[in-house]
C-alpha cells in the first residue's frame, strides 16, 4: 500500500509528511497523521459522528485549519477521530463528515499531547499528480 | 540544516551576527565556544539574523545560551522594539503565552522526608491533573469567572481560597497583567480554557520535589531563605490549549496584518503588527488574559501541592511552610521602560524561552528582594538539577533584563524514543534516587536527560556573562509529568 504519511524530525517538536493520490486524500491522511501522534489508531471506535466545517485564505492554510480544528475537537471534547469522510474540498473551503469516540482512560492511551498545529514549514502541492505536505506540530 | 551565518567572537561567552542584508542591527549570541559549534547546526542562527530586520528594533536581536530553532524567533530569543515605530509579534512570544516556573520553599530537610517520596509523587499525580482526559470536578467556572480569571490572574486563584496575599507579593507581575481583555480572547480560546484551568498539561510540564544541594552565594541564598538540604517544589506549566488557541488566532490576524501594513518579513513565521495598530493592541490585551490564565494556574496547582504535603506528612501549614520564593514567565512580551543612550524609554520586550532578571534596587521586583535582586529559576531535565539565579545590572545593561529560561533540548522526541529504547527509564532514575510518574506513556521516553542540554553549562554562561548570578543549585527526588 503506498504510503500516506511518515513523521519527521524537528528538535522539541514533531513533524510529517502527508500524501496523497488526490486533494481529499492528503487531507485525510494528515487528520490520520494528527491522532496517530496522540493514540494508536486500532483502539479507537466508530461510534459517534461530527460535521466539520472550516475555512482559509489559502490551501495550506487550511490544513492547519483543518488539523487545528480536528484538535480543538479532541482538546474541549474529547474526542479521538478516525475516519474523514471530505465532501467538499477547495483551495478555500472543506466540509467533512468525521467519526471516533470520546476518550477511554481505560481502552486509550494518550502518547504525546499536541499544543497547536503550526505554519512553521509548511507546504501543500501538487507534483506530478500526486499530492504532497508537510506539517509541523508544536508539542 | 547547517548555518552560514558568520558570527564573530567577542569573548568567551559573546558572540556577535554583523548586521548584513537587511539587517537593521546586530545580533548577539551569549554561548561558549563549545556551545557555539552546536548552534551551528541548525538554522537558529538564521533566526536570530531575522529578527533583527523587523522593524523598530531597539538594540540587539539576542539569544540566550539556550538557544534553538523556533517559529520564527528562536527559542531563546530576546528582542525590544520602539513603541513608536516598532511591532510586536505573537511568534517572539510563543504558544505556550506565559509557560512559565515558580519555585516553593519549605521548612523540610530532604533526608526527613526521602521515604515518603514515592507516597507523595503518587498523592501528586492523583491531585494535580495532566489535563488530558483528567481534570478535577471541584473547579467548575462559569463563563463569568473564567472572565475574571482571565482579568485577574493569580488574583482570582487567592480570593477563591487558592492560596495567600503572600504568594501575589512573589510573582513576576503580581501574577496579573493589566489590561486584559477577555472580548480579544476567542469563543474558542474561551472553550479550551475553561477545560483546562488547574491541570498540567504534557510535554515539558512538570512538578518536582527536590532540594537545595549546593549554594553558591550564601547571603544572597540568606535573602531567598534557600538554605543546604532544604526541600523544594518547583512547578512548571503554561496557559495550555488558551493559550495556544490565543496564539494561533493572532498569528492569523497578524499574518494579514504584515500585508496590510507593508511589513517586509524575510519569514512568515516573523508576521507582527506596528505597535501603534489596532490589531497589536488586541493582540496584547489577549496575550495578558492568556498569561493570567497560567499565573491562576500556577497557584492553582500550587494550592494542591501544599494540601498533597499536609494530607501525605499529617502536617499543618505553619509546620510545612511551603512558602512561594517566586514565579517567573518564559514565554512573554512586556512593555517596560529602559535606559538606551542615555534615555529612558519605553519598549515592547519579547522574551521567548527567555526570563525577565531585574536587578537589585528594581521598583518591579518585591520588596523582600530589593537588596538581593529578582530570583530566576532555571529548571533542567527530571534526572539531573535545576538553579536558582537573581537578576543583575550587567544583564539590565545588555540584555533588557533578561536572561535564559533552562536546558534547551537537544535531540528530537523522535530521536529521544530511540535512545530510550529498551531501556527502563523510570527504574533507571529511580536508581538514582528519583521517582517519577507520568500521565503519557511516551512523555517520559521523549523527557529523559539525554534530549536535553546540560543545564550547567547554560547557566555558567550567563553567570560569566554577567547576566544572571548563580545562588543555588537543587536536585530532584521526585517529579509528576502531564
Amino acid at each position: 500500500m503506498p504510503r500516506e504519511y511518515e513523521y519527521i524530525e524537528h528538535t522539541g517538536d514533531l513533524g510529517f509528511k502527508v500524501y496523497g493520490e488526490t486533494r481529499e486524500a492528503l487531507f485525510v491522511h494528515g487528520a490520520k497523521a494528527l491522532f496517530e501522534v496522540l493514540v494508536s489508531p486500532e483502539t479507537v471506535e466508530e461510534k459517534e459522528e461530527r460535521a466539520v466545517t472550516v475555512e482559509a485564505g489559502a490551501l495550506d492554510e487550511l490544513m492547519v485549519s483543518w488539523l487545528g480544528e480536528l484538535l480543538y475537537l479532541f482538546d474541549t471534547q474529547g474526542l479521538l477521530l478516525k475516519r474523514f469522510e471530505i465532501t467538499t474540498l477547495t483551495e478555500n473551503r472543506l466540509e467533512a463528515t468525521v467519526r471516533g469516540e470520546p476518550l477511554d482512560l481505560q481502552r486509550h492511551e494518550i502518547k504525546t499531547t499536541i499544543k497547536a498545529v503550526t505554519y512553521h514549514q509548511l507546504y501543500v502541492r501538487e507534483e506530478n499528480g500526486a499530492w504532497e505536505a508537510q506539517v509541523i506540530l508544536d508539542l | 540544516m547547517a548555518s552560514d551565518i558568520r558570527v564573530e567572537k567577542i569573548d568567551d561567552f559573546r558572540w556577535l551576527i554583523p548586521r548584513t542584508g537587511q539587517m537593521r542591527t546586530e545580533g548577539l549570541v551569549y554561548a561558549d565556544e563549545t556551545m557555539m559549534a552546536s548552534i551551528k547546526k541548525d538554522a537558529s542562527l538564521e533566526q536570530v539574523a531575522n529578527v533583527a530586520c523587523l522593524p523598530g528594533i531597539v538594540g540587539r536581536s539576542m539569544a540566550m545560551p539556550d538557544i534553538h530553532w523556533g517559529y520564527g524567533f528562536p527559542i531563546g530569543g530576546v528582542a525590544a522594539f520602539d513603541m513608536e515605530d516598532g511591532i510586536i509579534s505573537p511568534g517572539g512570544v510563543g504558544y505556550d503565552i506565559n509557560c512559565g516556573v515558580r519555585l516553593l520553599r519549605s521548612g523540610l530537610e530532604a533526608n526527613d522526608i526521602r521515604d515518603h517520596i514515592p507516597a507523595l509523587v503518587n498523592a501528586l499525580f492523583r491531585n494535580i491533573p495532566s489535563g488530558v482526559g483528567s481534570r478535577r470536578k471541584d473547579l467548575k467556572l462559569s463563563a463569568k469567572q473564567m472572565d475574571e480569571v482571565l482579568t485577574k490572574g493569580a488574583k482570582w486563584a487567592v480570593t477563591h481560597g487558592y492560596g495567600t496575599l503572600e504568594d501575589i507579593k512573589h510573582i513576576e507581575e503580581e501574577g496579573c497583567i493589566s489590561g486584559a481583555s477577555p472580548d480579544c480572547v476567542s469563543e474558542r480560546a474561551h472553550k479550551r480554557g475553561k477545560e483546562q484551568l488547574g491541570t498540567l498539561g504534557s510535554g515539558n510540564h512538570f512538578v518536582e520535589i527536590g532540594f537545595v544541594e549546593e549554594l553558591y552565594d550564601e547571603a544572597a541564598a540568606r535573602a531567598l531563605s534557600l538554605y543546604r538540604g532544604q526541600v523544594t517544589v518547583i512547578v512548571h506549566t503554561g496557559s495550555r490549549g488558551l493559550g495556544h488557541q490565543v496564539c494561533d488566532d493572532y498569528i492569523k490576524r497578524l499574518l494579514a496584518a504584515s500585508g496590510k501594513y507593508n511589513i517586509h518579513l524575510p519569514d512568515k513565521q516573523l508576521c507582527c503588527a506596528p505597535l501603534t495598530s489596532k490589531e497589536s493592541r488586541q493582540y496584547l490585551q489577549a496575550m495578558a488574559c492568556a498569561a493570567n490564565f497560567a499565573f491562576c494556574n500556577r497557584q492553582t496547582i500550587t494550592h494542591w501541592v501544599r494540601e498533597t504535603f499536609q494530607e501525605v506528612l499529617e502536617m499543618a501549614p505553619k509546620d510545612l511552610q511551603l512558602d512561594l520564593v517566586y514565579d517567573v514567565c518564559h514565554n512573554m512580551a512586556k512593555i517596560e521602560t529602559h535606559e538606551v543612550d542615555g534615555k529612558q524609554r519605553k519598549l515592547c520586550v519579547h522574551r521567548k524561552g527567555a526570563t525577565r532578571a531585574f536587578p537589585p534596587h528594581s521598583r518591579l521586583i518585591p520588596e523582600a528582594y530589593q537588596q538581593v535582586g529578582q530570583p530566576v529559576l532555571i529548571p533542567g531535565d527530571m534526572g539531573r538539577y535545576s538553579y536558582v539565579l537573581v537578576g543583575t545590572e550587567g544583564a539590565m545593561k545588555e540584555t533588557f533584563g533578561s536572561t535564559c529560561h533552562g536546558a534547551g533540548r537537544r535531540l528530537s522526541r523522535h530521536q529521544a524514543k530511540k535512545v530510550a529504547k529498551g531501556r527502563a527509564i523510570v527504574r533507571e532514575l529511580e536508581d538514582r534516587g528519583i521517582y517519577v510518574r507520568g500521565a503519557g506513556k511516551g512523555t517520559i521516553s521523549e523527557e529523559i536527560s539525554e534530549a536535553y542540554k546540560d543545564v550547567s553549562d547554560v547557566v555558567n554562561v550567563v553567570h560569566h556573562a554577567g547576566i544572571g548570578k548563580k545562588v543555588a543549585k537543587l536536585r530532584p527526588m521526585g517529579v509528576i509529568k502531564g
